[in-house]
């Protein structure tokens, strides 16, 4: 390698040193590990975390970053008698992994960073009734909204929540914080979060297991009918508790290895780093960080340990993906003293994702050398339909339809068909998050717009579009929702829809909708025109009409059913 | 002296970037090398801009990201990709690309201007990764032929990546597990070849021509510093526009380029 030029810019034997020390710092079973020869994401090595806890069920909706976590266990379920179950959104996945904690087993439910919000209502009243078998709470958090409607900090829900929650650096770290959050949810009998973000949920390492763990033995039910019935008598008493119980997660928390400072060369200028953001600083320092580093990796924020290394400190550099979370706390009444440098004050972009090269920046490194395109102007290549995708049929059926309504406004939801924004069809004038076609279309259509459309997928129909229907049929409003039926959760690759082809239309007609206003077409460029005519018939009619239009996805027929 | 080599791989969602990703890693692991590697899930896979971070080093490895101005090898399935991701590259790096145009864009720039932009990289190798995978044996391994071409500028051989081009294809059989073996053997052969022509610092786009005008079957790398004087030659370049597609690697095609017989 050398000899052909290659320029080695990163010293890497000054980093070993290092490295081995926090390779080898992990909390271990006590006995030799052998590693997996593999490459394992982020995902996978919790998901492995969790097999080798001894859970007995695993439940979660797609998204992106967390799919691959359930993927993972639902390939090895049946060898490991998992119960594992892609369910119809992230609130019924934490509900159902609730169930299995009070039936005394261990339990994971995964999901994206959004998908804490749909969940939050299980996942707030969760902290209060506590758990039985463990609960572990893995949510992927999507700095620089890779592929999500926001930039969400499950942190800050975390705290919101008073859960105690483990933020890995590495794969290595997924893996051995998983483990540990197993044991932790029983000992403090509460449900315990991971947070991952997209740059290690989807990067691949070696990682080493531990030795795997029995589930636990079968029906031991807890009996605590008080403390699981959160009526107010109930649910202040367990309020009283869990707010008791703050000292001692903040204690665990102060106490853990997760939690510890590397010291640097001493000085006065000292770096807060958090999860992944440690890999930033040091990979920018070429290994080397020059500063005491206090690196978090674990919460509730230990505050004495950071206030112990703040101290002597006139500069501190705190670095976190995400929300300033950390660096707040220290803005916060009583630290102006110290000069902070974080997201807030433009040391570190305010948002995005972080990198070796923008945290090197904030830390006043050279920029480093690099080449510009040599092509002006470069032309991006947004995603787009696939070859053959039904939606891009769907969009260009219902623009022709809609060709003589300048007003016609179109409200899309979450999923492949949202990419109908982008030219040629430019078809997409709003989306909010997983299922609010539907309502936005109803207000819309209250506040006088006509025609007001949804376009909605069957996965994300049945998601969070029902009870919007629901409603919708009741007050009678005057919205036309097309619901893209292409029998898969295409997006985040292809995993089973819920409800799809008939079931989908006795769905809808079960809500209310009238029969004669629900209609089955195939969006094929050869039907266009009978197409065309159908729909402009519904959009001519007042109230509720509901249209899908129903072929199988693509991708959906190559990978599923080998076509 | 630490061995370390970052390559960012990139391409158009569906392309088997992960595929080309899973051999060079899986190859490194065997070895004993420390593997990092980030991908891009979801969205971005539709048909869109997508890239894999790939840091193969004999010492742990810290950020699962390649600095800017760190990467030793960009690695592309398509040559307009290979300008997004250019502030990756480190001074000494190498740009190694297929040449087939992936126009899912209406606003894709003339192709002339795309190949003639890679030649201004400098150290870069252009590719027919699609006329490599059907001459190896495939009709759908163009991927292969890239991680063939890449790796005379990386610590591994042709056989390093059998054991698991086989885990990959073997339930496909062994005539396919063969072809994609034979892809990347092929896409070797041609990638020591213009490894030579862009040591010796021979312009990219006469090096590009060479290679789009030799049969990549009959190449002998040992004829490689013949062809290397031959292109330096006065006048040589025009020669080589005319020379004909497939010619042999040998002594009439040099005299062709010296223009002994023109």
């Amino acid at each position: 390698m050398t000899e052909s030029g290659w320029v080695s810019r990163r010293q890497r034997s000054e980093v070993a040193t290092d490295l081995h020390q926090a390779e080898e710092a992990q909390p271990s079973g006590g006995q030799p590990r052998e590693p997996v020869k593999e490459l394992l994401l982020g995902d996978e090595a919790v998901a492995l975390a969790a097999i080798h806890s001894g859970i007995a069920g695993a439940y979660a909706y797609p998204g992106t970053p967390s799919t691959e976590i359930f993927e993972y266990i639902e390939e090895r379920a049946k060898e490991h008698n998992i119960q594992a179950y892609w369910t119809a959104n992230e609130k019924v996945a934490y509900e159902q992994a609730v169930g299995m904690s009070y039936a005394g087993q261990r339990v994971i439910v995964s999901m994206k960073h959004v998908g804490l919000n749909v969940a939050l209502d299980a996942f707030m009243s969760s902290a209060l009734v506590g758990v039985h078998g463990a609960l572990v709470v893995v949510v992927a958090d999507d700095p620089g909204m890779a592929s999500s409607q926001n930039e969400q900090d499950t942190r800050v829900l975390v705290r919101f929540a008073l859960l105690p929650c483990f933020e890995p650096s590495n794969q290595q770290e997924a893996y051995d914080m998983t483990r540990e959050a197993f044991e932790y949810s029983e000992a403090v009998k509460l449900p315990v979060v991971v947070r991952m973000v997209t740059h290690l949920a989807h990067s691949r390492a070696v990682v080493t297991p531990a030795p795997p763990r029995p589930q636990n033995p079968h029906l031991d039910k807890t009996r605590d009918r008080e403390t699981f019935t959160l009526l107010p008598m109930n649910a202040r008493k367990d309020y009283v508790r869990l707010t008791r119980q703050q000292a001692d997660l903040l204690k665990r928390s102060e106490e853990s290895p997760w939690n510890r400072v590397d010291t640097g060369n001493g000085g006065r200028i000292g770096v807060i780093t958090c999860g992944t953001t440690w890999n930033y600083v040091a990979e920018a320092f070429c290994g080397a960080i020059p500063y005491p580093c206090l690196r978090i990796g674990m919460y509730p924020v230990p505050a004495e340990k950071v206030r112990q290394f703040i101290e002597g400190l006139d500069q501190v550099f705190v670095v976190e993906e995400g929300y300033p979370v950390v660096e707040e706390l220290l803005r916060s009444v009583g630290q102006t003293s110290k000069t902070i440098h974080g997201r807030l004050d433009g040391t570190f972009p305010r948002t995005g994702e972080l990198s070796p090269t923008n945290v090197g920046k904030g830390f006043g490194l050279p920029p480093p050398i690099t080449m510009l395109p040599t092509l002006n102007p470069l032309p991006g290549r947004p995603p787009g339909f696939c070859v053959g995708c039904p939606h891009g049929d769907s969009f260009l059926t219902i623009k022709e339809a809609i060709s003589d309504m300048p007003d016609a406004t179109l409200f899309s939801d979450i999923g492949c068909y949202t990419l109908g924004y982008y030219p040629p069809y430019e078809a997409v004038d709003a989306c909010l998050e997983m299922g609010a076609s539907i309502g936005m279309a109803v207000g819309a259509a209250h506040a006088g717009m006509k025609p007001a459309i949804a376009i909605i997928g069957d996965s994300t129909f049945s998601h969070s579009g029902l009870p919007s229907l629901l409603s919708a049929v009741k007050e009678g409003v005057n919205v036309k929702v097309f619901i893209l039926d292409n029998g898969s959760v295409a997006m985040t690759g292809n995993q089973t829809t819920i409800a799809e082809g008939d079931k989908l239309v006795r769905m809808v007609e079960g809500l209310g909708v009238d029969p004669a206003r629900v209609h089955v077409l195939n969006p094929n460029m050869k039907k266009m025109d009978e197409n065309v005519r159908l729909i402009r018939e519904e959009l001519a009619k007042p109230g509720v009409s509901v249209i899908i239009s129903r072929r199988l996805c693509v991708q959906h027929k190559r990978r599923n059913l080998g076509e | 002296m630490t061995m370390k080599c970052d390559i960012i791989i990139v391409g158009v969602g569906g392309q088997g970037i992960l595929t080309i990703a899973y051999l060079l890693d899986s190859a490194a692991i065997s070895k004993g090398l420390h593997v990092k590697q980030a991908e891009v899930h979801g969205m971005a896979q539709r048909g869109g801009a997508v890239y894999t971070h790939l840091r193969i080093s004999d010492s742990p490895i810290i950020s699962d990201v390649i600095p800017e101005g760190g990467a030793d090898m960009i690695l592309g399935m398509e040559p307009l990709e290979i300008q997004r991701y250019l502030n990756y590259l480190n001074p000494g790096g190498m740009v190694i690309t297929s040449n087939q145009y992936y126009r899912n864009i209406s606003n894709y720039p003339d192709e002339k201007a795309v190949l003639e932009a890679l030649f201004k990289i400098g150290r870069v190798a252009v590719v027919d990764s699609k006329a490599l995978s059907m001459r190896g044996g495939s009709s759908q391994g163009q991927n292969m032929a890239m991680v063939g071409m890449a790796t005379p500028w990386l610590p591994f051989e042709v056989k390093d990546y059998s054991p698991f081009v086989r885990q990959m294809f073997g339930r496909k059989g062994d005539a396919i597990v063969d072809a994609n073996v034979s892809v990347i053997g092929l896409g070797e052969k041609v990638g020591g070849f213009y490894k030579k022509l862009v040591d010796e610092k021979v312009s990219p786009r006469d090096a590009y021509l060479l290679m789009s005008k030799l049969d990549p079957v009959g190449l002998n790398v040992e004829l490689a510093p013949r062809f290397i004087a031959a292109l330096k030659g006065s006048g040589a370049a025009d020669r080589l526009v005319n020379l004909a597609p497939d010619s042999p690697c040998n002594a009439a095609t040099l005299e062709l380029i010296d223009g002994h017989r023109a």
